[in-house]
């Protein structure tokens, strides 16, 4: 009895708390992000935003919950229901997990995966799955055309994220995710890698299906693409999917291109008394801020710029993303061997 | 080691069940659905086994990748489940001794089967933990002892890539394309011309 107390009863809760203290924060960021981005849209366009609901329209994303929990459940005819109800499921549950392997701060993770960058790039991989799903299930043309336009699109753009992942971790020397945070000490890798961070963070937002490449749910041509049909908690859990994901991926590129945890006393030594005053700010504050930093940079691009169309999309992803972090994966490779900066 | 054991039953079972039911469905899509099932629970014995690396490039590759082409084709597909049971009785006999073979073969393997003495010694080798972590014991494997045969395969899998780009490419007339470098090589002097037009003649 005292075995089965100590050895699993007492680490599973453990576990459990660990697992709420992360999804917690992450679904209020979420729901804040929903407002951020109509209130940092409305002033790109001069106009105010919600802001009624609330301090500051603050309550509005609680607001938007309780009408979307109190709408009609639709499932249209010819659909395959099962699988229709498993799509936004899927998308919400993958959304989540990724966030067993992000360190967001110095010993703060859940768990530490030697792995842990090809978990993540495992789950997003998988990503598709619940917008092919849905397009399927659905039963419609709308749908079904976002769903192909989207898994084209996935496939096309992971293949550059996976050459830019493995030219960050030739320079780190490890596939743990708290390795290479701890390897971008005193050198972020965003400056090295200049020209990729700007490439992963292009082929993060196809990813993630935003703006300039929501073609998926493209709703000038396609209404609203994979989730034409979908209404009520199952729509709701597709947009807290989406959002989950752009954290996801933005708390991603903090970590391979901006320095996780790493505050800016890290890059800017020499600074005397104000690098003391730095040093006290625990990890997760820089984390939250460079997060929050990628998160405005996700609105401000689709305040910006106009949708791409489909062949130009394919045209970038394989044509120019692919083979530019091909050769500047070679490039990496050759520097480390010759320079002896290779970590053993 | 009880919920490893547990865990090991669990995803075997799972991976039985889903395995049986990607050829008991009716509809194929469902099918490949329940094969991406499992793959995961392939990949999760492989964890039990200590082999992360493997079962994050089998999720990452087979589910992330192959299956996602795979449920792409069949959802253009239009296959007609009536059509396929017409043919059901024809091709019983045929199906039947292909299967009776392949269960004798198996049986004529694994009633022979005996353990090599120094396999449980080979088994632990590669990946021991305590030295090396698994990305390493592969990369040894792959890129030092076995560079050249690597190489080799990789060869392999280019010629197959040119293959299949060479059968698919053709090149038809009467197809307008984007090409983005004559658009951005334009120049204002190519392409207007100012004409001053006397009023009532128009342009000839």
């Amino acid at each position: 009895m005292d075995e089965f107390l100590n050895g699993y009863l007492i680490p599973f809760l453990w576990i459990v708390g660990k697992i709420l203290l992360f999804v917690i924060p992450v679904a209020l960021t979420m729901a804040f992000l929903t407002l951020a981005e109509r209130r940092v849209i409305g002033a790109m366009q001069l106009r105010k935003g919600p802001n009624v609901v609330g301090p500051f329209g603050l309550l509005q994303p609680f607001a938007d919950a309780v009408k979307l929990m109190f709408k009609e459940t639709v499932v249209p005819t010819g659909s395959s229901p099962v699988v229709f109800f498993l799509a936004p499921m899927v998308t919400f549950a993958l959304s989540l997990l990724a966030w067993a392997v992000i360190p967001v701060s110095a010993g703060w993770y859940i768990s530490n995966l030697n792995v842990g960058i090809l978990y993540l790039f495992a789950i997003s991989s998988l990503g598709v799955y619940g917008i092919v799903m849905a397009g399927w299930a659905s039963n419609s043309r709308y749908a079904f055309l976002g769903a192909m336009r989207s898994a084209a699109q996935m496939v096309s753009y992971e293949v550059s994220i996976g050459f830019v992942m493995i030219s960050v971790l030739l320079t780190a020397g490890s596939l743990n995710l708290t390795k290479i945070v701890e390897a971008q000490t005193g050198m972020w890798y965003f400056l090295p890698h200049f020209p990729m961070f700007i490439l992963f963070f292009i082929s993060v937002l196809a990813e993630t299906n935003r703006h300039p490449f929501d073609l998926p749910e493209a709703e000038s041509e396609l209404v609203a693409g994979f989730m034409t049909e979908y209404s009520s908690m199952s729509f709701a859990l597709f947009f807290l999917g989406e959002y989950i994901n752009m954290i996801v991926m933005s708390a991603l590129v903090t970590t391979l291109f901006l320095g996780g945890w790493l505050g800016p006393q890290d890059m800017l030594p020499g600074l005397g008394f104000l690098n003391v005053v730095l040093g006290w700010v625990p990890g997760i504050v820089w984390f939250a801020l460079k997060i929050a930093f990628c998160l405005f940079v996700f609105i401000w691009v689709r305040a910006t710029l106009p949708r791409y169309r489909y062949d130009q999309l394919m045209r970038l992803g394989w044509k120019v993303f692919l083979p530019l972090s091909g050769i500047w994966l070679v490039l990496t490779a050759g520097f480390l061997v010759y320079s002896g900066k290779l970590a053993k | 080691m009880i919920v490893a054991s547990l865990a090991f039953y669990l995803f075997s079972l799972m991976a039985v069940v889903g395995a049986l039911n990607v050829i008991f469905q009716r509809n194929p899509v469902h099918s490949v659905l329940w094969l991406i099932f499992t793959f995961f629970n392939a990949a999760a014995l492989f964890v039990l086994l200590g082999a992360e690396f493997v079962a994050m490039i089998l999720v990452v590759v087979y589910v992330g990748a192959v299956a996602v082409l795979f449920l792409f084709v069949v959802m253009m597909l239009d296959i007609n489940i009536i059509m396929i049971r017409e043919g059901f009785l024809k091709y019983l006999p045929v199906g039947a001794l292909i299967g009776v073979i392949l269960l004798v073969e198996l049986a004529v393997v694994f009633g022979g089967w005996t353990m090599a003495p120094q396999a449980e010694a080979l088994r632990v080798l590669p990946t021991n933990p305590d030295q090396l972590t698994n990305t390493e014991a592969l990369g040894r494997v792959m890129y030092t002892d076995y560079a050249y045969v690597f190489q080799a395969a990789g060869l392999v899998l280019l010629v197959a890539m040119i293959g299949a780009i060479v059968l698919t490419m053709r090149r038809r007339p009467g197809v307008r394309k984007q090409k983005i470098s004559e658009q951005v090589n334009r120049d204002a002097k190519d392409t207007v011309v100012m004409v001053q037009v006397e009023s009532g003649k128009g342009l000839s």
